[in-house]
């Protein structure tokens, strides 16, 4: 449904009227993949990793700077805005602030049903009763259409966030970070809700995050993300239980848990490189705990390659093994 | 208790918005009703002595034209109020427009109408002021666009940082996503946005718009005889200052006292307003 | 072996537009030389305003109504923090008790370096010489495991990445090895491998240090708790609901709260093969609490009585503590 093709987004670091800026900061950096109908892939990174520049330059709120994407069919690269209205109709996102997602100055049926008036999907007498069952769907009574923003908590606001994602009946929608400003209990009701609609909308989903078990939880694949490069690609089971490069490794062996299983611990050191800079070659060398002599010095260039069906690693690590 | 309440027992409380408050009233209902309580029209000559100190009749004396000094200050209230609002509007409108549009196209555009902001400032608004009259003639409603027109930089230069905090909101984010148009989110979603920050400047600067306007009139380039506008009474009333200072005295007076309001209650109301901010993001 | 804190009966209020709204009741509980207490709870638990009322930093309309907070200061004596004056709290905060925050950006003096800031704690405490203090700046660098400690002591705050700012924060705290350090939330603004390294960290640090320094850590963040803490502390709407050694807790919880928060796990159910059962419903108000046990309108386990009447916070053994009138089927 969705297909990209050496995605990639830089930002000037200079702006001036009359300067030329010679270094960019490399959010993201040929990025490929493909998704299918029903499927949720999950975007996982830490900071710099790019997967939220990622997000919004499939959305096209940023344009891209080398690449292609292909939308059911469609390629939507170079629209411009009046050609990207029929699609965001079908592709729609989920940002993570639930305080500042919200127009504080329109009551929730505003901010519903403006985006229906302005598309002209449905006639003014029918939106009312449309708007009751989409704010039902996601767990809020009739009365909160009438309300504000600041009436409501945290979690109420995540969940009118995906009622405005879901009011353009869209295909596909991008996650940003849904649940990470939510505490934990209500971090469950809020995925419990994602799933729900997305079976009962039948939607397909980019999840991006930096929590891993709720990526584990809600994805069907992965994608980790460094430094503006897909590192790993696979189903998630594949993922979780034989990640092959080093840096899913170090990330999946640092994520505190519950129940604590045997596992070595590999810390990695130092802090993540600036974006403006990254390092030549592959970007993880200068953290990889086990390195050798040709991944340090940059001689190893990035791309995925494929070791098992569906299963994709950066070349760097399949030859270290 | 819901928020606006609360904003309101604020407001209501504090003593200074309570001064200012009550006497803005005061001249607003003096400046509405004017023909009721005015005992004598402001153009009415020869009503009675000519300089005669204030007396019963005559509540503030007479000027030397034997009009009712108390009564041209009740009618100079409508200009001087009228006059300094409408400049402000202009001022606010115009500097909302353009600080607005350059704050969301961004880019050069940005770049290019902030210099040209910056550029207008380097000019102080009073001598721009001048500069406008002189171009355009005397007269009271050219001092009002003259007034109107300077401020237009200060006002375009805060409209235009508050629109930069706004966009940078998802939820106008979420605008762009849902494909609204650029008008509809300049003015429909960043605009109702930055609204308290623009009412609250404009409070604030009605005050100085009053005395620029005042002070024109003074120069006598502004409101022209016999218009009973404070600033312009000032000015005819200081050759008689010395044996009859009440020509002087309640004009000066009540431009300041009006100007002062309108600031004391400009203050509180930005204050107020910076408490909903905080009630509005959940913490009291 | 005394106990480096002993919390009894804290009672902490804040005034507000509504009138005094009551954001801690009856909070007691104790800390051992040397141990890692957690204190869990999620958004308006109290957790934070716990310590701020150790540390007296509540802010001008929080007030503490009743209650006793003792602290064992570095020369033995026990002393009641609440009743203390400000000169003497200044005398203590840094020295006996420092703490920890969250976000190490707005916590630092941007405009000082922070070599410079680490020094100023040791001068204000300590009687040594300059030259003194700074070797012992420097060995605390190297004991946060800073490199090339020279250097960085020379930077400002901006220069720094998170991760870095953030052990600044811990050899700040450390500095004059203080019976308690209290750190609220200090990993959740970094990211995961920072944090697996911070966490790493503290874990070497509190083996090795000889002060038996104590931790109170504040989190909502069910794993660390695991990675780092020997005993927990779960608060709900301002009471402590359930406390007891770590193992004891995750392997047997006795309250349906820290039920109901171990199920919300992903981790949980991915391991279990289930949907995520939430806990239905919101955190009450503090203005606008149920009757009877303040969980009861969210409770599996709820009964009538729990509407009417609000359970103690009951001793169930040695070192567990559950404030449900249900325990006894949890057990």
């Amino acid at each position: 449904m969705l297909s990209i093709k050496n995605l990639s987004k830089e930002f000037p670091v200079e702006k001036g009227l009359f300067s030329r800026s010679n270094s960019t900061v490399k959010a993201v950096q040929n990025v490929s993949f493909d998704i299918k109908k029903n499927k949720v892939l999950g975007l996982v990174g830490e900071s710099g990793s790019g997967k939220s520049t990622l997000g919004k330059t499939i959305m096209k709120l940023l344009n891209p700077t080398r690449g292609k994407i292909f939308f059911d069919n469609e390629e939507i690269t170079q629209y411009n805005k009046r050609k990207m209205i029929n699609v965001r109709k079908k592709l729609q996102m989920i940002f993570q602030d639930p305080f500042a997602s919200l127009n504080p100055r329109k009551n929730i049926f505003d901010t519903l049903s403006e985006p229906i008036l302005v598309h002209k999907l449905m006639d003014k007498k029918n939106i009312k009763d449309y708007l009751i069952k989409i704010i039902k769907d996601v767990g809020l009574n009739e009365e909160s259409l009438s309300r504000f923003p600041h009436e409501f908590s945290g979690g109420q606001r995540q969940r009118i966030g995906i009622a405005r994602a879901l009011v353009l009946k869209p295909e596909f929608i991008i996650a940003d970070e849904p649940v990470s400003a939510l505490d934990v209990s209500i971090q469950a009701q809020v995925l419990n809700l994602l799933e729900q609609i997305r079976d009962s909308y039948n939607l397909t989903m980019i999840f991006i995050s930096h929590d891993l078990s709720v990526i584990e939880y809600f994805c069907d694949s992965v994608a980790v993300m460094y430094l503006g490069h897909i590192v790993e690609m696979a189903p998630t089971k594949d993922l979780f239980n034989n990640p092959k490069h080093s840096y899913t490794k170090a990330l999946l062996s640092a994520v505190p848990k519950v129940k604590s299983k045997n596992r070595n611990k590999i810390i990695i050191k130092g802090d993540i490189p600036s974006p403006i800079n990254p390092p030549s070659g592959c970007v993880f060398r200068t953290r990889c705990p086990n390195p050798t002599h040709d991944c340090k010095e940059g001689n190893i260039e990035m791309g995925l390659i494929e070791v098992s069906p569906g299963h994709w690693v950066d070349q760097c690590c399949v030859n270290c093994g | 208790m819901n928020r606006n309440k609360i904003i309101l027992k604020r407001f209501l409380l504090n003593k200074g918005s309570a001064i200012g408050g009550i006497f803005l009233i005061v001249i607003i209902i003096g400046a509405v009703f004017a023909p009721v309580i005015a005992p004598y029209n402001w153009n009415a000559v020869d009503t009675g002595p000519r300089l005669s100190p204030p007396s019963l009749s005559y509540l503030f004396g007479t000027d030397i034209h034997g009009r009712d000094v108390f009564s041209r200050i009740v009618y100079g209230a409508r200009y001087s109020l009228s006059v300094g609002v409408i400049s402000v509007l202009f001022g606010i409108i115009a500097g909302s427009t353009f600080g607005i549009t350059i704050a969301y196209i961004g880019g050069r555009v940005d770049i290019i109408g902030s210099r040209i902001i910056d550029v207008m400032f380097g000019f102080p608004s009073f001598l721009l002021s001048l500069l406008v009259v002189a171009i355009i003639g005397v007269g009271l409603w050219n001092v009002v666009f003259a007034v109107g027109l300077a401020s237009i930089p200060h006002f375009a230069r805060i409209i235009r940082s508050a629109a930069l905090q706004v966009k940078e909101q998802p939820y106008i984010e979420a605008g762009i996503n849902l494909g609204f148009g650029n008008l509809r989110i300049m003015f429909g979603h960043i605009l109702p946005n930055i609204f308290p920050i623009i009412i609250v400047i404009a409070t604030m600067d009605l005050g100085g718009a009053i005395i620029s306007i005042a002070s024109l009139s003074f120069l006598g380039l502004g409101a022209q005889p016999p218009e009973p506008e404070w600033g312009a009474m000032l000015s005819s009333g200081r050759e008689y200052m010395r044996y009859a200072p009440w020509t002087m005295i309640y004009p000066g007076l009540f431009l300041f006292l009006t100007v002062m309001s309108v600031n004391l209650l400009g203050d509180r109301l930005s204050q107020a307003l910076d408490a909903r901010q905080s009630i509005n993001r959940g913490k009291a | 072996m005394r106990n480096t804190l002993e919390v009894k009966d804290l009672n902490t209020y804040f005034k507000s537009d509504y009138g005094s709204i009551k954001a801690l009741e009856n909070i007691s509980f104790y800390i051992k030389e040397g141990e890692v207490l957690a204190l869990v709870g999620e958004s308006g638990s109290g957790k934070t305003v716990t310590s701020l009322s150790i540390m007296g930093l509540l802010p001008p309309n929080g007030f503490i109504e009743k209650g006793k907070i003792a602290l064992l200061t570095k020369n033995n004596t026990q002393i009641n923090i609440l009743e203390l004056s400000e000169k003497k709290l200044n005398q203590i905060r840094g020295n006996d008790v420092s703490m920890v925050f969250q976000e190490p950006m707005t916590c630092l003096n941007p405009t000082m370096t922070v070599g410079s800031q680490i020094i100023e704690v040791i001068i204000n405490h300590k009687n040594i010489s300059f030259s003194a203090a700074k070797k012992e700046m420097i060995e605390l660098l190297k004991l946060v495991e800073i490199p090339e400690p020279e250097q960085r002591s020379t930077e400002y705050p901006h220069q720094l990445s998170g991760g870095m700012r953030q052990r600044i924060m811990i050899s700040i705290a450390l500095a004059c090895e203080p019976k308690l350090i209290i750190a609220d939330e200090p990993t959740t603004a970094l990211d995961v491998t920072i944090q697996a390294q911070l966490l790493d960290l503290l874990k070497k640090l509190k083996n090795s240090l000889v002060s038996k320094t104590s931790i109170l850590f504040i989190t909502h963040n069910l794993g660390i708790v695991r990675e780092i803490a020997d005993r927990i502390i779960v608060m709900y709407a301002g009471n402590i609901v359930e406390e007891g050694k770590v193992s004891e807790v995750f392997n047997k919880p006795l309250h349906p709260y820290t039920i109901g928060l171990i199920q919300s796990l992903p981790e949980f159910n991915i391991e279990n093969r289930k949907k995520i059962q939430p806990i239905p419903g919101n955190v009450p108000n503090m203005n606008n609490l149920p009757s009877g046990c303040n969980f009861n309108p969210r409770c599996y386990l709820v009964k009538e009585s729990c509407k009417i009447q609000k359970p103690d916070l009951a001793k169930i053994s040695e070192s567990r503590k559950s404030r449900c009138f249900e325990y006894k089927q949890l057990i």
